[in-house]
């Protein structure tokens, strides 16, 4: 039986799971918010991680054989996506009934039809936008997160309708959010393969239907996929079953991030986000000496040899000046969401000098700034710089920049810090330095937990059901 | 079965010896004006025990009364009070806790009153703080006489004639003059020399005991369990004979414990596994002690040697007292402490514990109260690391504000830098 | 007019310039002149001054410099200041200078001067403690010890002895560069809105980088144009501000002062410049001995200086009265231990001689002054419109 190792990473913002292969490959990657209940949270990741695997496993195997081309990949994308959204939308009837229940708790008697009647347009008008968005693959830039999705929608929503329910629907959702948000679902992953197959489906034959619909882009693999998807979608039928009920199995697991500690894990899976961060980034980069990591709650600056192993490290002071946290602030003073930060300060065209990267003081001098007339676009770029500039006293304390440079965490998706660290470690360090950032940044700690786990003690799992049992532990 | 009880004795005889002696003092402080013992308030760096006994003058230490509010869970509301009266947040958090003590009743670790100051002897070292903290402590005893011993910083790494100089003078015309004033008494030489004496035996026995680090396993832990280990030499019982029995009965339990191999004594028993050897500069966090203790010996890390407590005298090097040479002898030790030395001097002091004493890691506590400390430190621990190619940690808290000890950011920290030696004793393996 | 705003911009210059370029340009016009950098608070620039050397005062970089590699020898806890000196030093901003000197003031600066000698900067670097013992054959004698000290580290590498008449001369032009700033100060005490504190500032700081004789120039200028009727008066307070010593305010936090109705009538922002409060004794035979008399006897109170006899509450009070102050602004650092352990004190002695005061904290490259002007706004009018008994 293959074998496969699994890192989590609960971090203070969101918790990722990455699954490895015995040669150090991620083959599955989740990820989600953290919220009040830490092991939900890493649950959540780990089951995304393990069906991210199971389709992984899928276009591996069809790879690997010959009767299969290209347009299958786009097919197995696309179920991908209806799979995702079969999950989100299972969360999306939980939310629904949650609301229409905490409303009749709580509403008085004489508004309640009313307020259960718009929640039920607010849902029947949320449902089909957020599945066609997942149909196109298409979220927007915005956030991935049930939360923040629905959030968003929800209130808008809720802004367009009746002015005098406005606090008691926004009440409601703060009320029902929480529990929906903490409660632990298993999906049968056969089953729901089953069910998005079939959406596909109709998908398709929408599609044909609206040939002649100029503003849909067609492509050939599309085409194809349009002429053949009934002998696709047959002749898939076996690997994707036989994948559905694949034996992943995990014969280690390593935990790290700010909540590890919280981690239902024997002390010996517990591994410093420190130690995984380097052992990740060099994995995906072997050269990589400096590794800066920027995350919610801490930064770090870490040293690495040749072997991936730390050799000095410093963490950012008491005070989460400078964190990805601070940036959480940033967005709520200025009511955008956080993925939105970084595109708005690149629009600057200069920087306003910002002193104070407390967090404490930060909402205050934005204020000010926006008082005398300064540029929204201009404050966030003097605070994304700020940010780093933080970041690059703390590579200077453990020992400067060494070549190769890599840069993970989630803050480094932002492209206005991005830009700022290139920008800085060039300026400091000469032009000669190489910096990576790699698309699974966000992963890299998890990744090297997984790592970890797998040069750590193999725990031999005689059989799946132990093995399903020994994860389930953390779903309590 | 017989051994090991030998040793629970054994061990408990200088903790209740030194238990003894501490409520014997406040005790006697607490009967000061009955016995008409005139009583100083000082400090611990460059303190001058030896002078107090040679007046039969006691002393109060408000560092070590602000340090035992700490651990009692006193200090948060101590420092709030001074806060009241216009002390800022960012100030070091001994003097905040020390006026706001005196402002609750000036109540001792013992739970009885402090008596008032009759002479506030301002031994200044290591620290300007201490000075400040004195200009407040004398508005809050008007009247009551000053005695200023200004001593100068180590800045060459050395002490010139020109120092020494300076600092028998301010002996001799400022220190000895109000002493004899306060006390009605004429300093007595041969007294002097005899406490000196006593003092130089002291302080031979307890640099004999941090030596005995050097062994594997270390049979004590330097930092956690020397600051209980430099209480009575700091606390004013330097040049006393209960000071040479103390030291002479911890000496020989720790040679017992190095005849046995074992490890150091933790809150919760023997050491079993000695994992890491650390040598920790800068003070410990006094509110949450044991916490703090706890995520080290929970690691098998263990403290080799520590900066903290030379901050009451050097003895590495071979100092001593004098009893030929009294005041220059006072002067040289005043000089010699911990904090008066510059950061060359005490790198060199650190880079040698850290080779004699075979240490895996060096560990900074960097507490924010403490300047003299603190500022430089990371130059220091550079420094170290580049040279030596030790691994280095850094954690930040207080002295005695609760509100600056975050247990889980010190875990964190902590944790990791230990996986990191971890990982790389399994390199060097 | 045009003279005095020439003035104020060559001050402006000067005291900004980050790579001291006029001090450097007057080292490079002789081989045997050395540059030594002090920091606050006060050194006496007249030793160095006879041994053909120029004192230079190191204010570190305020908000002139963005800190990079400074901050990475800090922790958040301690004092905006040294990391500005460190990022000098460690960005050849202050190569060519000799030596540097360290007066005692407290702990951070005491300690910056063990890293300026591990990273090696200069030819020497000295932290010169100053007595906190007043008789002259204690502490006297050990600051007489300290001043030949880096006499003979200068000698070491120009090769200048000292001699009595060359640092006689020296002890005539600092005080009479004292003089002309007290000068100033004073005119400034009867009709303060003549010139701003904020030029007032950049024209001291700008004279403590080059020659003696050059500040001189510019503040007798200063003092003829003073003499004719410049600008109106306003309604404001008058105000003096404590606790500013060691690490700067930015120029904007004094314009803020003086925008929020306070005229700044006296400070200790470059105290040093003016830290004797009498001459030094001119053209005797042991100028040394002049100059130790005069820092024994006629030194200002600081936070830097144990103050047991001669309380600092006290002398700032009177200081206040003397210039006829509305009130008093404590303006300290973050993180100042020295300022801030005094401020309890000194407000104690304020409030039992019923004179009014705020406090604030401040660091140097502090950007946004609002909430600081509300304050001093709301002193102000305070001031103005319920207290006329008290400014009597």
């Amino acid at each position: 039986m293959k074998k496969y190792y699994l890192g989590i990473d609960l971090g203070s913002t969101t918790s990722k799971a990455v699954i490895i292969n015995e040669k150090d490959e991620i083959i599955g990657r989740g990820i989600t918010n953290t919220r009040a209940n830490y092991e939900v949270a890493a649950d959540i990741a780990r089951l995304e991680a393990i069906y991210n695997a199971r389709f992984s496993l899928l276009k591996e195997r069809l790879a690997d054989d010959d009767s299969f081309s290209t347009e299958h990949e786009r097919y197995i994308s696309d179920i991908e996506n209806v799979f995702q959204f079969l999950q989100f939308k299972n969360r999306l009837d939980k939310l629904r009934i949650q609301l229409i229940q905490t409303a009749e708790e709580t509403i008085h008697a004489e508004d309640k039809e009313a307020i259960k009647k718009i929640i039920h347009s607010i849902f029947d008008k949320i449902e089909p936008e957020i599945r066609n968005a997942y149909m196109k693959g298409d979220l927007g830039a915005k956030s991935e997160f049930f939360r923040d999705i629905i959030g968003e929608r929800y209130h808008d929503g809720v802004a367009e309708s009746e002015k005098k329910y406005f606090e008691e629907l926004m009440v409601l959702f703060d009320k029902s959010i929480t529990p929906v948000e903490n409660e632990m679902v298993e999906f049968d992953f056969k089953n729901l393969v089953h069910q998005a197959m079939e959406i596909l489906d109709s998908k398709y034959s929408e599609l044909t239907k609206q040939q002649e619909d100029k503003s849909y882009h067609f492509d050939a693999e599309l085409n194809l996929l349009m002429g053949n998807r009934k002998d696709i979608s047959n002749s898939l039928q076996t690997h994707i079953d036989y994948i559905a009920v694949l034996d992943i199995h995990i014969a280690n697991m390593t935990g790290t991030g700010y909540g590890r500690a919280l981690l239902p894990f024997p002390e010996e899976s517990i591994k410093s986000e420190i130690l995984c961060h380097a052992f990740g980034a060099h994995a995906i980069f072997p050269n990589t000496r400096t590794v800066l990591d920027i995350g919610g709650q801490d930064t770090k600056a870490i040293q690495a040899d040749k072997y991936g192993l730390v050799t000095s490290f410093h963490m950012n002071d008491r005070c989460a000046a400078g964190c990805g946290r601070y940036l959480g602030y940033i967005a709520d003073e200025l009511n955008i969401s956080l993925n939105e930060l970084g595109p708005l300060a690149m629009d600057s065209t200069k920087e306003v000098n910002i002193c104070s990267t407390c967090t404490v003081f930060a909402g205050a001098e934005i204020r000010e700034l926006i008082n005398v007339g300064e540029k929204r676009e201009d404050i966030l770029a003097g605070l994304h710089k700020a940010i780093v500039m933080r970041a690059m006293s703390l590579i200077a304390r453990s020992g400067g920049v060494r070549n190769e440079f890599t840069f993970t965490g989630g803050v480094a998706r932002n492209q206005a810090v991005l830009k700022y660290v290139t920008a800085l470690v060039k300026q400091n360090y000469g032009d000669e330095i190489i910096i990576n950032i790699h698309v699974d940044s966000i992963f890299m700690g998890a990744l090297g937990a997984a790592m970890f786990s797998r040069r750590g003690v193999d725990v031999d799992l005689p059989d799946q059901k132990k093995n399903r049992k020994e994860l389930n532990v953390l779903a309590k | 079965m017989s051994n090991t009880k030998d040793m629970d004795v054994k061990k408990e005889e200088s903790m209740v010896l030194q238990k003894n002696m501490l409520a014997n003092l406040f005790s006697e402080l607490s009967n000061a004006k009955e016995s008409g013992k005139k009583v100083v308030y000082t400090f611990v760096p460059g303190n001058l025990s030896e002078l107090i006994h040679a007046f039969d003058m006691l002393p109060v230490y408000p560092e070590i009364n602000a340090l035992q509010s700490g651990m009692r869970k006193k200090s948060r509301d101590f420092i709030r009070e001074a806060e009241k009266v216009g002390h800022s947040e960012d100030v070091c958090t001994y003097v905040k806790c020390d006026v706001g003590m005196m402002m609750k009743g000036n109540i001792g670790p013992t739970g009885e009153k402090l008596p008032e100051p009759d002479l506030l002897l301002l031994s200044y070292t290591g620290c300007f703080t201490f000075m400040k903290w004195f200009e407040n402590l004398e508005r809050l005893y008007p009247g009551v006489p000053v005695a200023m011993l200004h001593t100068p910083y180590q800045e060459a790494g050395k002490i010139t004639p020109e120092m020494t100089e300076y600092m028998v003078k301010q002996f001799k015309t400022e220190i000895i003059p109000k002493m004899e004033k306060v006390s009605g008494k004429k300093l007595d030489d041969d007294k002097l020399k005899q406490i000196l004496n006593n003092s130089l035996q002291a302080e031979d026995l307890i640099q004999k005991i941090f030596e005995s680090t050097r062994n594997v396993p270390t049979p004590i832990d330097a930092y956690f369990a020397g600051v209980y280990y430099i209480g009575p030499i700091n606390a004013g019982f330097r040049g006393t004979s209960e000071a040479i029995n103390y030291y002479q009965t911890l000496y020989d339990e720790v040679m017992d414990r190095v005849d046995k191999g074992l490890g150091p004594v933790t809150p919760i028993g023997e050491m079993e596994e000695e994992r890491f050897r650390l040598v920790v500069e800068g003070p410990p966090n006094w509110t949450s002690f044991r916490e703090f203790w706890s995520l080290f010996y929970e690691k098998g890390a263990v403290t080799v040697a520590s900066t903290y407590t030379k901050v009451g005298g050097v003895y590495d090097y071979g100092f001593r007292h004098d009893p030929e040479h009294p005041f220059e002898t006072l002067s040289e030790y005043c000089m010699n402490c911990y904090t008066n030395l510059n950061l060359p001097q005490r790198v060199d002091l650190i880079r040698k514990c850290i080779t004699e004493y075979q240490a895996d890691g060096f560990l900074t506590n960097s507490i924010k109260s403490c300047n003299s400390f603190s500022a430089g430190q990371l130059l220091m621990m550079r420094n170290l690391e580049d040279e030596l190619g030790v691994p280095v940690g850094f954690i930040e808290s207080d002295l005695v504000d609760p509100r600056y000890f975050s247990y889980s950011n010190i875990k964190n920290r902590l944790d990791s830098f230990f996986q990191m030696l971890d990982q790389r004793k399994m390199i060097l393996a | 007019m045009k003279k005095l705003h020439e003035t104020i911009e060559k001050a402006a210059d000067l005291a900004f310039d980050m790579h001291f370029t006029a001090a450097k340009e007057w080292k490079s016009a002789q081989p045997d002149r050395v540059l030594i950098g002090h920091l606050p608070i006060y050194f006496p620039k007249e030793i160095i001054h006879a041994v053909n050397g120029l004192a230079v005062s190191i204010f570190g970089t305020g908000d002139r410099m963005q800190i990079i590699k400074g901050d990475a020898y800090y922790q958040s806890y301690i004092c905006h200041l040294p990391r500005g000196v460190i990022e000098l030093a460690l960005n050849d901003n202050l190569d060519g200078f000799d030596g540097f000197i360290f007066p005692s003031i407290c702990d951070v600066i005491r300690n910056l001067s063990g890293m300026f000698k591990m990273l090696e900067k200069g030819k020497f670097v000295k932290y010169m403690d100053f007595p906190q013992n007043f008789r002259s054959e204690v502490g006297g004698n050990f600051y007489r010890s300290e001043m030949e000290h880096v006499l003979s580290e200068i000698k070491k590498i120009n090769g200048v002895s000292l001699n009595i008449e060359r640092l006689n001369e020296a002890i005539v032009l600092f005080n009479k560069n004292r003089r002309l700033i007290n000068e100033i100060y004073d005119i400034r005490q009867e009709t303060p809105w003549k010139l701003t504190i904020s030029d007032f500032y950049q024209i001291i700081r700008g004279g403590m980088v080059v020659p003696v004789q050059q500040h001189n120039e510019m503040l007798e200028i200063v003092c003829e144009e003073l003499q004719h009727n410049i600008g109106e008066p306003m309604d404001k307070i008058k105000v003096v501000v404590s606790g500013a010593f060691c690490e700067q305010p930015p120029v904007g936090l004094l314009k803020t002062i003086e925008a929020a109705g306070c005229y700044v009538i006296d400070d200790d922002f470059t105290l040093g410049a003016r830290w004797l409060e009498a001459d030094v004794e001119e053209n005797t035979s042991d100028p040394i001995g002049a100059l130790v008399d005069a820092y024994l006897k006629h030194s200002t109170f600081s936070s830097a200086v144990y103050d047991v006899g001669n309380p600092k509450g006290e002398r700032l009070v009177a200081l206040a009265r003397k210039r006829k102050a509305d009130g008093i602004v404590f303006a300290a650092p973050s993180f100042c231990d020295p300022a801030m352990l005094d401020r309890p004190l000194m407000q104690m002695v304020c409030e039992r001689e019923g004179l009014r005061y705020i406090d604030f904290q401040y660091h140097e490259n502090i950007g946004q002054f609002k909430v600081i002007k509300e304050q001093v706004g709301a002193f102000s009018d305070s001031i103005k419109l319920w207290d006329d008994t008290l400014v009597a």
